[in-house]
């Protein structure tokens, strides 16, 4: 019964976010949290203000297994694929058909292998719960997993203890600049569907090509600024179609395929290949083309110095 | 353990409950069936070379295992195997996607067991070449040559016995019209090639012998299946039984009838049209059977056929396919009361019986224009083809019978979805088909090719080959063409099964525009040799 006071709540934090989102953009906040995020934060505190309404539980020991399961039916929200986040599923292996190709490419590892990326470390900033993290894994690299919600933290590192492989995870509930300061470095860092809830791209694209080793990769997906997005992404997605609760993307701070190479450029990156992702409604797949004027992701390496 | 099957079962899933239940006396039997097993087994452990092989050839707790006895007591260890995938049923459909698995560089790492009582998969295979033809044969077609030949499995046929053939005829018992295909028609040197089951098993699983894929297998029967719970179903009720969060949950257990269990991420059901797999795992199916039977059996002529034959009797069509070496393979669908006469009747009047079938019985020879001409048609004198100014031909006699004749019910069954959460199902176990034109068994190894392909490109971005969003790929891409397929053939089976006499006129007219209207026909034998997708319109 819980379960479904859950998911009430998580229905209605999805259709209530617009408020806690216009405070995400403004200079006071110094984490680049993402407007996602927003909604799943809402959803924890109306899911604990609401468990602790149903009464009649023990406390202590036994709490921590209520949280355990409490967490494990929020982290299969995440990954459910028929669920809130099933736009985010059905894009997946389009972004890991491009990752793969080009760091296949740029680190001259055999495209036909099944774990082409074994001996790499890869960074996956603004992980969530982890839906790009753990096909990483599988692909044979070292990644670790950040976000700066952790409750998306709990969430993925429960989804992956499931598998073995994804097991290997590194998740931190952490931000990029942290991850400098503690002076990581990374031979990729990947950031997809983040810089777009930045409050400054050019201060996170500058600790992302720290993050990076020299000659590193990093790569990074984001919405154009364009009428066409605002027609799709904006108007589309989050209003007629339902796909993201509406306020999920401001469309005034979306980065337009030359400002983004010119931000990264200014941070050292040089960025090499970019590919954009059209949906086509018949089939409802997503591909990769060169329609960059909605959702494009850009891959660049890190100059030698 | 079928009420911890059942606590597994979500709210949200209630309607797979349903069905569930109604399957549950069928495993019931199968746990009886597998005490009974157990104990037969043990009385014939001695009998049983094949054991001890795949015993040497069992990675982890069964190796050393002296006796089945043993077997029993050890399954509660936790040395449970873990597989990629779990392939139920090694026949011709299991084993070429076990093949085609271990031809893909993307696929062939991947740990898989076979799970298949069948003795015969666990040596290599050895057929005297002198044996004469086994009636249990197929009809591949180019499409099906073609994937075969890309894993590396048509060599092997190719020094079998086998038999291609360039020329079709078909015709009914009305004398109004027949048809005839040459491969001449679509530019290409087939139609097709016949070889015996045994063969094309024997080629796949030598395919695989060949290489290091990591296969095991598991000479028994699959008893019963636990899947893991749905994502709804992990909800607060701490208070039911359910296993714990350890990492087996997102895996599917299965328990095999000698007591051996394991854990896989995805099952594989090609055991064919009686599936254990599909059951277990509540897929609905729908159908009916075909009052009719079919006899098969190997005949033999004087001199050697090169063409397909079939003409369709009031009761159901016969067919003779070329074989090699003079001999030929018989398919004769009839009702059940006259095929089990015709199964002990003695040999000299069955053969006397399947010449007047395919000759003069039930009616006249057709004379090559029902309508006095060829010469209607073929104005558009370009595209003509070149076997619609070929004359009827009657196949050559049968003069003695070469095996033992062997009866099958006929049906039609068709799975109402492909895939589920860690379970899909490829070949017969999906959908079974009359066999009037030979399409079965082509259909299943279009799905095994089809399949495998999805697993690779799944495995390529990362995937776990047990989610839906990868497995609904091959049901997208499968199912829309086997349904076309089983509809197309179905129609056949109902328009020959009526004898009246519009309807025989309509269907003459029909057979004569097959074969007179040139692209039409290079439509049908294109479609029917599996190079195109759809009959028309392409």
């Amino acid at each position: 019964m819980a379960s479904k006071l859950v998911r009430h709540s998580h229905l209605r934090a999805l259709s209530s976010s617009i408020s806690i989102n216009n405070h995400i953009h403004s200079p006071h906040f110094s984490n680049p949290n993402r407007a996602p995020l927003s909604f799943s934060y809402r959803l924890f505190s109306n899911a604990s203000s609401s468990s602790s309404s149903t009464g009649g539980f023990q406390r202590s020991s036994s709490l921590k297994d209520l949280e355990l399961a409490k967490f494990a039916s929020i982290a299969e929200t995440w990954w459910d694929s028929e669920g809130p986040f099933k736009p985010l599923h059905v894009m997946n292996p389009t972004r890991l058909a491009f990752i793969r190709s080009t760091l296949c490419r740029h680190f001259r590892k055999d495209p036909n292998s099944a774990r082409p990326f074994e001996g790499l470390k890869i960074v996956d900033v603004g992980c969530g719960g982890g839906i790009l993290s753990e096909p990483l894994a599988r692909m044979g690299a070292t990644v670790t997993g950040v976000d700066a919600v952790e409750k998306n933290i709990k969430i993925a590192r429960i989804h992956a203890d499931l598998d073995p492989v994804a097991s290997t995870i590194e998740y931190c509930c952490t931000t990029a600049e942290k991850l400098v300061e503690e002076d990581r470095k990374f031979d990729a860092v990947i950031a997809l569907e983040v810089i777009e809830h930045v409050a400054n791209p050019a201060e996170f694209c500058k600790s992302l090509a720290a993050l990076t080793v020299p000659d590193g990769a990093t790569i990074i997906s984001t919405i154009n600024r364009s009428m066409r997005s605002y027609a799709t992404a904006i108007v589309a997605a989050e209003y007629l179609l339902h796909w993201l609760p509406k306020g999920t993307h401001e469309w005034s701070s979306f980065l337009t395929p030359e400002e983004l190479v010119l931000i990264l450029q200014r941070a050292n990156i040089t960025v090499r290949e970019m590919a954009g992702f059209v949906y086509n409604p018949l089939t409802g797949r997503w591909s990769l083309s060169d329609d960059i004027s909605v959702n494009f992701i850009a891959f660049g390496t890190k100059n030698c110095q | 353990m079928f009420s911890t099957f059942l606590s597994l079962l979500s709210p949200d899933s209630l309607s797979l409950s349903h069905t569930t239940t109604s399957h549950f006396s069928p495993t019931m039997n199968g746990v009886i069936a597998r005490k009974l097993y157990v104990n037969v087994s043990r009385l014939k452990v001695r009998h049983k070379p094949f054991c001890t092989d795949a015993a040497t050839r069992v990675s982890g707790s069964n190796c050393g295992q002296p006796s089945p006895e043993h077997k029993e007591t050890h399954d509660l260890s936790n040395n449970i195997q873990h597989y990629d995938i779990a392939i139920v049923g090694g026949g011709m459909v299991g084993m070429a996607l076990a093949c085609s698995l271990a031809s893909m560089p993307l696929t062939k790492h991947l740990n898989v067991a076979i799970i298949d009582s069948n003795p015969a998969l666990g040596s290599r295979p050895y057929f005297n070449k002198e044996d004469p033809p086994d009636p249990r044969v197929s009809t591949v077609t180019p499409a099906t040559i073609s994937f075969f030949k890309d894993v590396g499995a048509w060599q092997y046929v190719e020094q079998h016995r086998h038999a291609y053939f360039d020329k079709m005829q078909v015709w009914d018992y009305t004398g109004l019209g027949y048809t005839r295909y040459n491969a001449q028609d679509i530019n290409k040197e087939v139609l097709g090639c016949v070889v015996e089951n045994k063969v094309l098993h024997g080629s796949l699983l030598s395919c695989i012998e060949n290489t290091d894929f990591q296969k095991t297998i598991y000479p028994s029967k699959l008893s019963s299946m636990t899947l893991p719970p749905s994502p709804s179903s992990l909800g607060m009720d701490s208070t039911s039984s359910r296993p714990p969060l350890s990492s087996q949950r997102h895996l599917a257990k299965l328990e095999l009838s000698d007591g051996n269990s394991l854990y896989t991420k995805l099952v594989v059901g090609a055991d064919g049209g009686k599936s254990c797999v599909r059951e277990l795992a509540g897929f609905k199916t729908t159908g009916w059977n075909y009052s009719q039977n079919a006899i098969i059996c190997t005949v033999e002529h004087t001199v050697e056929n090169g063409c397909a034959w079939q003409r369709f009797l009031p009761a159901g069509p016969i067919a003779l396919l070329p074989m090699g070496d003079n001999f030929s393979n018989i398919v004769w669908t009839m009702n059940p009361k006259e095929s089990t006469n015709r199964k002990l009747m003695n040999e000299d009047e069955f053969v006397k019986d399947v010449n007047n079938a395919l000759d003069y019985g039930y009616g006249p020879h057709p004379t090559s224009s029902l309508f006095g001409s060829g010469e209607m048609f073929s104005w558009p004198r370009a595209g003509v083809t070149l076997s619609a100014n070929d004359c009827f031909e009657v196949p050559p006699k049968v003069v003695k019978l070469a095996s033992e004749r062997m009866v099958f019910p006929l049906s039609l069954r068709h799975a109402s979805d492909y895939v589920s959460k860690h379970v899909v199902l490829i070949g017969d176990a999906a959908h079974t088909v009359h066999p009037l034109a030979g399409q079965g068994v082509n259909m299943g190894f279009g799905d095994a090719f089809a399949l495998s392909r999805v697993i690779a490109e799944g495995i390529a971005v990362g995937s776990d080959i047990g989610e839906v969003t990868v497995l609904k790929k091959y049901e997208a891409e499968r199912k829309p063409a086997n349904i076309m397929m089983m509809g197309i053939l179905d129609g056949f089976q109902k328009a020959y099964s009526v004898d009246f006499g519009p309807l025989n006129i309509l269907r003459a007219a029909a057979l004569h525009g097959a074969h007179f209207i040139s692209p039409l026909k290079r439509s049908i034998i294109s479609y029917a040799s599996g190079e195109q997708k759809l009959p028309l319109f392409t």
